[in-house]
């Protein structure tokens, strides 16, 4: 055989060597959480689990109903996307389509490098400083509730939304705006009817990634989002969603006891909602993509 | 490459025989995690004083550490609690003789807001707060002001200890906030006018108002004498009285620089 052919095997056999050990190593780590979180299910049944209202895992006799801490993880997520889609969105239009060339060129890396921010940075300030001013602001009793964790959330989000939502932006063809504003069309109409729609699949792509960083985020929500166990009454009540409760638990949860095996279900829980989450994002990515030019 | 084989297995050989007298002796402990982080340090600088004496560490949970005694898996059973008398009847069905050592005190303070008026409540008004029937300060001579509960997160030390003592397996208010440390609980306090929590002794800092329980504050005094209520001594439990390097090993835990250690690790001296 040729040399060239043979260190060509060798190169593709090392890659797909090295995209195996990466499947197989989060493969089997989806495989741990089953086989950990399954247990639990010999205790309580699925419908207790996750429609059960009360957490009270180290009580005797114990509670593990985990339908609190699900309505908290969904609410901080929505609320954040409430605040998040539209800001991380608008700026990615703002960038991609109205700003000076000059401008987006300091404002794109800036928002780029604030995703690299370190969510436990994000989680203090929000306890150190926002909760005291929520606090006096809307004069409530406390300010580690569901709308601060929802606010630091957004916060994380708003950078990854945006700069995927201005890489989809700036990629529609120059040649449909053209083409729009050969019609008569303003520079408004042309964003709202034209690069708008012909983005979406871009944006939702950004909208469900930025969302389902939101969903799993833990250190922001542990620290912020107050860990009371229950239905929230109002915006301003705490609420303990998922990853809190797994991260403030696992740590003492005496191993193979049901606790134990508790938290890892609600894991599994998480993972299945970030999965779906993942899935969709990827149906939205296929299914709307702008093809060519021919398809708007 | 045979004899490279041969020289390494023989090299190990000889290097675990080398080892053998310096394992020595080996002392196990298991128990309660409440306990843990005092035998932790203890067990540390009782090691570095000792070398030859190894130290094997694990937690648990009380119920375990007695346990550990009656089967005679550990040399000694951490508990955060006395033996119950279940336990000391199959102890002597087994012809065990479990003997308690109190190595140190627990003791948990509730804390409030610095601008907060009230400065002693008793441990029924304790209860009522943690239940959630006393929802308003006004109640219980402070301010109108409504009654933010913080409680500690189900597994940990101090929530146990606040379980038993206040809430008599009664259950804290769901809508309590719960806080992962010591640390986070003083913060969470500091930062909220209407507070309350709890916390160790160890922890309480100028950020907040420690209250005093039934008029009695919590101090190391009052704990070792016995007057604070909330709290409670911490064992260790041995088989028989204890002899050798399990002796030598609660000697020194009892001793000064042992009790400093304690000290160290957010609990109360004995003595």
């Amino acid at each position: 055989m040729p040399k060239q052919q043979t260190s060509e095997k060798i190169v593709q056999r090392a890659f797909m060597g090295v995209a195996l050990f990466s499947i197989t190593a989060l493969f089997l780590i989806m495989l741990f959480l089953v086989l950990e979180g399954v247990p639990i299910f010999k205790e309580i049944s699925l419908k207790e689990f996750v429609f059960g209202l009360y957490w009270y895992p180290t009580s005797d006799p114990a509670d593990f109903g985990i339908f609190p801490l699900i309505v908290a993880s969904f609410l901080v997520t929505f609320l954040s996307g409430v605040v998040s889609i539209p800001l991380g969105v608008m700026t990615a239009i703002y960038l991609a389509e109205i700003a000076p060339v000059r401008t987006a060129e300091i404002v794109k890396p800036v928002v780029e490098l604030m995703a690299s921010m370190p969510s436990v940075v994000i989680g203090f300030f929000g306890m150190v400083v926002v909760a005291p001013f929520i606090q006096r602001t809307f004069d409530i009793p406390v300010g580690l509730n569901l709308f601060n964790a929802s606010l630091m959330l957004a916060f994380m989000s708003i950078p990854t939304i945006c700069s995927i939502s201005e890489d989809a932006i700036f990629s529609v063809p120059q040649a449909l705006k053209e083409a729009s504003f050969a019609l008569g069309a303003t520079h408004f109409e042309t964003i709202h009817r034209v690069t708008l729609p012909a983005s979406l699949s871009g944006i939702c792509t950004a909208v469900i990634l930025g969302m389902s960083r939101a969903i799993g985020e833990t250190m922001v929500v542990l620290m912020v989002a107050g860990g009371a166990a229950m239905l929230p009454g109002s915006l301003f009540d705490p609420v303990r969603p998922m990853p809190a409760s797994i991260a403030a638990e696992m740590a003492e949860a005496p191993f193979g006891s049901e606790h134990y095996h508790a938290l890892f279900a609600t894991g599994l829980v998480l993972f299945i909602f970030t999965f779906v989450f993942n899935l969709i994002a990827d149906y939205i990515s296929s299914r709307y993509r702008q093809v060519g030019e021919a398809s708007l | 490459m045979k004899t490279g084989i041969k020289s390494i297995i023989i090299g190990v050989c000889m290097a675990m025989v080398a080892a053998i007298p310096a394992l020595g002796e080996e002392l196990v402990l298991k128990g309660s995690t409440t306990v843990l982080p005092i035998a932790q340090k203890v067990a540390e600088a009782y090691m570095k004083l000792h070398p030859d004496i190894k130290i094997s560490l694990s937690g648990g949970g009380s119920s375990n550490g007695i346990k550990a005694i009656l089967d005679g898996t550990a040399d000694i059973g951490n508990a955060s609690r006395f033996i119950k008398p279940k336990e000391v009847k199959l102890a002597t069905t087994k012809g065990i003789y479990p003997v308690p050592h109190r190595i140190a005190l627990d003791c948990i303070v509730p804390v409030v807001h610095s601008q907060n008026t009230v400065t002693n409540l008793t441990t029924a008004q304790l209860k009522e707060i943690y239940l959630g029937k006393i929802k308003n300060w006004q109640e219980v001579g402070g301010k109108d002001m409504k009654i933010v509960v913080i409680s500690r997160d189900t597994s940990s030390g101090t929530f146990e200890v606040w379980e038993h003592l206040i809430m008599n397996k009664e259950r804290v208010v769901p809508s309590a906030l719960t806080v992962p440390s010591n640390g986070g609980l003083v913060q969470a306090v500091a930062s909220t006018p209407g507070a309350i929590g709890y916390i160790a002794l160890g922890y309480l800092n100028q950020e907040v108002k420690a209250l005093s329980v039934n008029s009695i504050p919590g101090t190391p005094e009052t704990t070792r004498n016995g007057q604070y209520s909330i709290s409670r001594p911490l064992f260790m439990f041995t088989n028989d009285w204890p002899r050798g390097t399990t002796a030598d090993f609660l000697n020194y835990l009892l001793s000064t620089k042992g009790q400093t250690l304690v000290e160290e690790v957010g609990s109360i001296t004995v003595y």
